[in-house]
């Protein structure tokens, strides 16, 4: 894992010290709102519906367990003793306030963390892959060029006032746990003829105009890349619109002039970038992908696991996956009990899982863009151990990529750009296929809620998508089919017209029983979709 | 009738105006008529609230109740219950 420098330790201390001074500025009356909001959304702190929320950014995903107790420490002294791990592999804590913000920043600080750039018109928190470093398929740990491009990023003086918000995505493997075109860049690194370098996608993006980012470049070498990337950004500084809010991000741009024009824009400026010298030396990238290097692990570790306890096997069997090193495991821990709020933790879960990760996971952890978290590298021989330690504290819910394992956004509870609740949904929602034995016949089917039109529950992403609206004042859900944010990815399509909350728990009914009654052999939710069409399916709705 | 809410400038809490103050109770809200916009300017001024505006309600025998939905769970609170290590059937607040 990363570990600060004495530079990243002191920037961001003094950023701590900045918003101490800003905030007590705002709290005198120095300041009006109007003039500390930019200041204080540049740290992350929002005024939502309730009270002020604070993001706190997870680098790509990837956590120690003295930075997860951390995170327990300030749900526990300075929210109401839980936090919310969001879609895009941070945690929000939903009811803090103004005047205690200053010293959660400085608490943070001392475990190298902050909530810098978790939001404004800036590039936003790195995602990756939650297996990386532990999956088998991948060609190299994309958290190297993670963390590059954090570094690179973090208070980029050109890039701090871009048109809209920019989020970059990189994994290095065929399978897409990170929903990696659904970026304004994805990069995924490939290896051709012995050489590893990335191939970029440009211009994806959810919220109101979903697209699926084209590949601009099929292959720019591992040592070009980030000069790569800086000119994608450079013409989209320099294009993208600032008039229109809704217009803004680069998948708009990339719409408007084509991928073709696009691309030859950014040929060009990658000519000028390279010469520039943004990509780093040598020394200063074997420095960084040092601190990725595989943990210790035991080559001796037995392979094999006891399954007669049937509860752990059907644990073991849904939550685990398999590792590129002999003899351990990845752990994906639910965070979708039935009728619990998704992507939430407890305090006392946060410090478990803290714990379990020292104990059993070489001291790390991984946040998923599904909202669970991951404990990476667990020896086959400790998982029962783990299991009971996961059950005893609420987290054993055996349902990774089941129906109930929905992904929400905080919705019409928390958010105040909602338009509708997201989070009592889906709790009816996993209520109504509570039965393990129904999910795990269903099999893999994505459910993702938003509880409005900006999509942070990516519901364009779901085999199932569900989206609030606010219809004439009363809260109306739209069921959408067919999306997938994997590496099939697709945009799902709405079925028809929008339902109250209960109906559009009784249309995903009809909708997995047409699946039920239509699948063929070994076919998913979405292959079935993909094979029969929309047709059936709106026939099971609406008749 | 009209209500003016707004949240606390340190807390950042919901509040309501009471005609003398601020509370942090739906209840205590009185209808400010057309004097919505004049009090908002004067109190946000003073930095006694923050992001202040005026709503629709409706006056009922437990209190004003605000128009929109989004403004009824700002009064009341989140419509989920809050320990998400209780029973998952634990009982959630029935306001909407």
């Amino acid at each position: 894992m990363y570990k600060y420098d004495q530079y990243d330790q002191r920037i961001v201390d003094a950023r701590v010290d900045e918003f101490r001074d800003q905030v007590q500025r705002r709290l005198s009356g120095e300041m009006t709102e109007d003039q500390f909001k930019p200041l204080r959304l540049m740290n992350g702190l929002y005024l939502q519906l309730h009270a002020y929320m604070l993001r706190v950014a997870v680098p790509y995903g990837t956590l120690d367990s003295r930075q997860m107790r951390m995170l327990g420490h300030i749900a526990r002294k300075y929210d109401r003793g839980y936090g919310h791990f969001t879609t895009r592999q941070n945690i929000q804590y939903n009811w803090i306030k103004l005047e205690d913000a200053p010293d959660i920043l400085a608490e943070l600080a001392t475990v190298e963390m902050h909530a810098i750039q978790t939001s404004g018109n800036c590039i936003r928190n790195i995602s990756s892959d939650q297996f990386a470093g532990a999956a088998a398929d991948e060609v190299a740990d994309p958290r190297v060029w993670a963390e590059l491009l954090r570094q690179w990023s973090t208070f980029h003086p050109e890039f701090t006032y871009l048109p809209r918000k920019f989020k970059i995505c990189v994994i290095a493997a065929d399978e897409d746990r990170a929903a990696m075109r659904l970026h304004d860049i994805g990069i995924q690194l490939v290896e051709r003829d012995g050489v590893l370098g990335g191939r970029v996608f440009v211009g994806g993006g959810m919220g109101r105009t979903p697209m699926i980012a084209p590949e601009i470049r099929d292959f720019v070498t591992a040592d070009d890349l980030l000069s790569y990337v800086e000119a994608c950004l450079r013409v989209y500084n320099r294009y993208g619109r600032r008039d229109n809010i809704y217009k803004a991000r680069i998948k708009i741009l990339l719409h408007e002039i084509g991928a073709d024009e696009y691309r030859r824009q950014v040929e060009e400026e990658f000519v000028a970038v390279k010469a520039l010298g943004v990509d780093p030396p040598k020394a200063e990238f074997d420095r960084i992908a040092a601190m990725f290097a595989p943990p210790a692990f035991d080559a001796a570790a037995s392979a094999g696991v006891d399954r007669s306890d049937p509860d752990f096997a059907v644990w073991l069997d849904q939550n685990v996956s398999a590792h590129k090193q002999p003899g351990y495991a990845v752990v994906t821990i639910s965070l979708k009990p039935i009728g619990g709020i998704p992507g939430d933790a407890s305090a006392d879960q946060i410090d478990v899982m803290a714990t379990l990760a020292e104990r059993y996971s070489f001291d790390e952890l991984r946040v998923t863009h599904a909202q669970n978290i991951v404990l990476p590298h667990v020896a086959q021989a400790d998982l029962y151990t783990v299991w009971q330690a996961l059950t005893e504290a609420g987290l054993a819910e055996a349902n990774l990529d089941l129906i109930s394992d929905i992904i929400a956004c905080p919705g019409l509870d928390y958010c105040s750009l909602a338009n509708a609740r997201s989070i009592p949904l889906a709790q009816k929602i996993a209520s109504r296929f509570a039965d393990a034995n129904r999910q795990r016949d269903l099999g893999e089917l994505k459910l993702k809620i938003s509880g409005c039109i900006n999509a942070c529950g990516h519901h364009h992403a779901g085999h199932i998508g569900v989206l609030g609206v606010d219809r004439k004042g009363t809260e109306n859900y739209q069921l959408l089919l067919g999306g997938s944010g994997a590496e099939d990815v697709s945009l799902g399509k709405i079925t028809g017209p929008g339902f109250d909350e209960d109906g559009v728990v009784d249309a995903i009914e009809r909708v997995t029983d047409r699946y039920l009654a239509e699948r063929a052999e070994g076919e998913r939710f979405l292959d079935t979709y993909r094979r029969i069409g929309m047709e059936p399916f709106k026939e099971a709705i609406y008749g | 009738m009209k209500l003016l809410t707004g949240n606390d400038l340190p807390t950042g809490d919901v509040v309501w105006w009471t005609g003398s103050g601020w509370s942090r109770h739906v209840a205590d809200a009185v209808d400010v008529g057309t004097q919505g916009e004049a009090i908002l300017q004067v109190e946000e001024g003073a930095r006694r609230v923050n992001v202040a505006y005026v709503i629709d309600a409706t006056p009922t025998p437990d209190g004003p109740r605000p128009a929109h939905i989004k403004d009824r769970i700002r009064a009341v609170g989140p419509t989920v219950r809050f320990d998400p290590a209780s029973a998952p059937d634990a009982a959630v607040p029935q306001v909407i």
